[in-house]
């Protein structure tokens, strides 16, 4: 699907910018900043699941990764087939923004990366028992130190970026 | 009342975060996901010139939003509809944690391993930073985490977000049974 919004838009920039979970679709539309706080009742929302679901849990984790559980993969796999559903159909109906805006997807292209840094990924989700997003909740939860955890993956990005261009993708 | 204080089960929780999805997508075409902040944060704060952080990042202020609120739900959640219970583990899980004295099943994250005294600690240094920094590499290597790949790739039917996905899994079980009981014995 050709991404219309887009092409005003330098072409490697796009390029860079959609091997990452970046939104490559960007508004075209000037909204007052308050508009954002949308996404935190969303956040909110999320951040609530987690706690209550005890997704944020260290050990919900490490009992997954040793298959003593199948709470986390009842959660991911549920959201997977719902949130599959939900994008099948506002491709069919053609759904658009509330804002009567057009949701475009952009496909992800394959690269070594997906690899060498979903392994990368998985021994340090194994170590500090948390994804990115569940870190936040942790923070939230009253666990103020994650917030060297979150500093550390920061870091981490970094040096990502630091070092990209040397490393095989 | 007693149904919002007691643990949720998972098909309560996997319907929810799966619905983010298409919220984002409605509420202002957005992507899941959530280690693209980390990036974003990078880009704001020390860009350095490096080009992976030279992108107008003002665009993508809508997700420090999202994370934000997932950190005040995070609050809401624990002060007002915790059940203050602990949390119930596998019996063997929990005989393998008590080996290396982990006991406490109080909070959410082990305060055995992760505080601020621990973090001086050889084993807490490494579980913290190492693995935070792991976890970041990784995810931005991998161009999305969880999130982005796990969730959103999968739910679009991408193939590279399974590919991602399974190794997210692999990295996990090779750190889980191999490597981080010699971590947790330090």
């Amino acid at each position: 699907m050709e991404n219309k919004t887009n092409q005003h838009t330098n072409p490697a920039d796009f390029e860079v910018r959609s091997l990452d979970t970046m939104c490559v679709n960007e508004s075209e539309l000037k909204h007052p900043w308050y508009y954002n706080l949308k996404y935190s009742l969303v956040g909110v929302i999320f951040g609530i699941v987690f706690i209550k679901a005890e997704i944020i849990s260290w050990f919900r984790i490490q009992e997954m990764f040793r298959l003593q559980s199948f709470h986390m993969y009842g959660v991911i796999g549920t959201a997977v087939v719902v949130g599959a559903i939900s994008v099948f159909l506002i491709k069919k109906f053609k759904v658009k923004t509330i804002h009567g805006e057009e949701i475009t997807f952009t496909d992800k292209k394959f690269n070594k990366g997906q690899i060498i840094g979903g392994l990368t990924f998985g021994l340090g989700w194994a170590l500090t028992g948390a994804c990115p997003g569940p870190l936040f909740a942790q923070v939230g939860s009253g666990a103020i130190v994650i917030l060297v955890v979150i500093l550390s993956a920061t870091a981490g990005t970094w040096v990502y970026g630091k070092f990209r261009d040397q490393l095989p993708h | 009342m007693e149904t919002i204080t007691q643990p949720w089960p998972w098909y309560t929780a996997g319907i929810i975060i799966g619905l983010i999805v298409p919220a984002l997508l409605i509420l202002g075409n957005k992507h899941f996901g959530i280690s693209a902040n980390l990036r974003h944060a990078c880009a704001v704060c020390l860009p350095s010139n490096i080009p992976f952080f030279k992108y107008d990042w003002r665009k993508e202020t809508w997700n420090f939003f999202f994370v934000g609120g997932i950190l005040v739900g995070g609050i809401i959640s624990t002060l007002y509809l915790g059940s203050g219970e602990a949390v119930i583990v596998h019996p063997d899980l929990a005989q393998e944690l008590a080996s290396y004295g982990i006991t406490d099943y109080s909070g959410m994250v082990p305060a055995q391993l992760f505080s601020f005294e621990s973090l001086f600690t050889v084993r807490g240094l490494v579980m913290m930073v190492g693995g935070g920094f792991l976890v970041g590499f990784g995810a931005r290597y991998a161009g999305g985490c969880t999130s982005g790949h796990a969730i959103m790739g999968l739910s679009d039917l991408q193939w590279p977000s399974l590919v991602a996905t399974i190794c997210f899994m692999i990295g996990g079980f090779i750190m889980a049974n191999f490597i981080l009981p010699f971590i947790l014995h330090l």
